[in-house]
């Protein structure tokens, strides 16, 4: 047998045959998510067909502009209520028991090693962290899944990330995707999958892995794939639902590009904007900021939480600048409540909410006004992406962001001064 | 096909396409309003039924919004012409109709082109440039009316 990598050998196991790079397949998939934005148009073609719902693989999650930020997005909402209820389907997240979609999805056990989920949002390769192919597709597409639980792919060929070594203290996941994107370049790896591997893989924490797969797409790439390792597996067990099998590349698969990092190597990172693939070492980008946002699917977890608290506790946040703080889903919100955290961002004169994209993508509650510069643990940083097309978003890891909301300026986290 | 040629650098992102801030569903015949409006302010009321967008690498990269080719199309854009595209936008595309042609025009904002869509050619006061035509599961998906088109029949 030819040896795979991680793509092939999902879809080779979705499809029921044999599968190499290039392929075009349809083949079942184990769930699709639409969220606020993305779900009515879904909702209206799959409206028009008449058909019956694949229900148990359709999950809903309100998450980018509620609680309903105005009345266009409470009618919006609604349309989402309101298809949930029409047709019976269960895995419908209210406002209080929800959260930011992807991180939802990790919360809630639908990740899994080896699945194939498609989500009408560009970020779903978070899911790679763990081991599943997953992958934005558009809301018509969506409709097609709600319709037939499946959906074609091209099969794609996967660029090899070999990682060796350990990331250094205050070096995180989202300081080594700043530093890839960068040398991959805004479609360095369009149409393709990432694939990492090598011996650093094992220090990489899951809450690392997830933020790595998150940014996949910001080199274009269409899923971020991990190994099924220890670490995957007692994630797995710990928080999956169902059975599931998790895929390994075989040894002598075939890449079409490999890059090498030394872990030990890798220092803080910003993405200078307007560009995702801007990466900068945050040592040399000394910025006056106004705004220091901590949150998103792609570091709104619980253990960013615990960084940037560490970082700002019995400290306050410098004159004339805010900090937003953003679980990324209601787990996180109730651990941080739990171990002391929204006391100790209050103390420090932050101001923090419940589970929201929030800012992230400029909906509410942090937008940015003209000239206004923020440092913020998110994935973009295009034009006007947070609010005013005369406003910047440098991209950073919690770490720098906590730092830089104490200094009033673009500060690497201890160490890296 | 003949049209006004708009013309874009490489990277051109969905929120510079479509802001995020106009994704609700009230929005959802007028999108065409917003066309652009951050980055090409007073674009959307000049853009006429069969003007062109020509642009750069990596059209549409970031987000999974189908609302930016629907857009497009609403706003009467006939095609685009761009020298790559980002994987979703991509596919948004070819589900929704949109033709999206790889070619690299080096043609300027405002110029008039023809596009010989049988030929695969872009025919320019400047010159002529090549695309490759659609290949058959691109031109089955356009005759059945995009993705849904094919599920109804």
């Amino acid at each position: 047998m030819r040896p795979k990598t991680i793509s092939e050998k999902i879809f080779e196991s979705k499809a029921g045959r044999e599968c190499r790079a290039g392929d075009v397949v349809e083949c079942e998939v184990d769930y699709v998510m639409v969220n606020d934005v993305t779900g009515p148009l879904a909702f209206r073609a799959f409206e028009e067909t008449g058909m019956e719902p694949v229900r148990e693989k359709i999950v809903l999650i309100p998450d980018h502009f509620v609680p309903a930020k105005d009345v266009d997005s409470a009618q919006q909402a609604k349309e989402m209520r309101e298809f949930a209820k029409r047709h019976g389907i269960p895995h419908y997240y209210e406002v209080g028991r929800s959260g930011v979609c992807h991180q939802v999805m990790i919360d809630d056990g639908f990740v899994a090693p080896g699945r194939l989920i498609v989500g009408a949002d560009s970020h779903t390769c978070t899911y790679g962290g763990l081991n599943a192919f997953g992958t934005g597709i558009g809301s018509t597409e969506a409709a097609y899944v709600f319709a037939t639980g499946r959906l074609w792919f091209r099969v794609p060929e996967s660029i090899e990330i070999v990682l060796r070594g350990k990331l250094r203290e205050n070096v995180s996941g989202k300081d080594l995707i700043l530093r890839i994107v960068g040398d991959l370049g805004m479609d360095g790896a369009t149409y393709k999958a990432l694939e990492f591997s090598g011996p650093g893989v094992a220090s990489i924490p899951m809450p690392d892995r997830f933020s790595m797969s998150n940014m996949a797409i910001e080199a274009g790439g269409k899923a971020g794939l991990f190994p099924y390792d220890p670490v995957a597996k007692r994630f797995a067990e710990a928080v999956s639902r169902g059975e599931y099998e998790g895929v390994n590349a075989d040894p002598g698969a075939e890449y079409v590009r490999t890059l090498e990092y030394d872990l030990s190597k890798i220092v803080p990172m910003v993405a200078v904007p307007p560009r995702p693939d801007g990466a900068l070492e945050a040592s040399k980008c000394d910025v006056a900021i106004d705004q220091a946002y901590l949150g998103s699917c792609t570091n709104g977890r619980i253990e960013d939480m615990r960084i940037a608290a560490g970082i700002v506790k019995g400290k306050r946040v410098a004159p004339g600048v805010r900090m937003i703080v953003v679980p990324a889903s209601v787990d996180v919100h109730r651990k941080m409540a739990a171990e002391g955290l929204i006391e100790v961002f209050l103390d420090a004169g932050a101001f923090v909410s419940g589970p929201t994209c929030g800012a992230c993508l400029g909906g509410h509650m942090g937008i940015l006004s003209d000239g206004e510069v923020a440092v913020s643990s998110t994935n973009r940083n295009f034009i006007g992406r947070m609010g005013h097309p005369g406003s910047k978003v440098y991209l950073a890891s919690p770490a720098t962001v906590a730092t830089s909301a104490l200094a009033g300026r673009i500060r690497a986290p201890e160490g890296f001064e | 096909m003949k049209g006004r040629v708009w013309k874009f650098g490489d990277d051109v992102d969905t929120d510079q396409i479509l802001p995020a801030e106009r994704l609700v569903s009230e929005n959802i015949d007028r999108l065409h309003d917003f066309l652009f409006e951050k980055v090409r302010p007073g674009m959307a009321s000049e853009v006429a039924k069969g003007d062109i967008i020509v642009a750069g690498r990596n059209f549409g990269c970031g987000s999974s919004r189908e609302h930016a080719p629907r857009a497009i199309i609403d706003a009467g854009i006939s095609c685009v012409v761009a020298e790559s595209y980002s994987r979703i936008f991509y596919r948004n595309s070819i589900n929704l109709g949109l033709r999206v042609l790889v070619a690299s025009a080096d043609v300027g904002d405002g110029e008039t082109v023809e596009i010989d869509l049988d030929g695969g050619k872009i025919i320019s006061a400047s010159g002529t440039y090549d695309f490759p035509p659609p290949g058959e599961f691109e031109k089955s998906m356009i005759e059945s009316g995009g993705l849904m088109g094919r599920l109804k029949r």
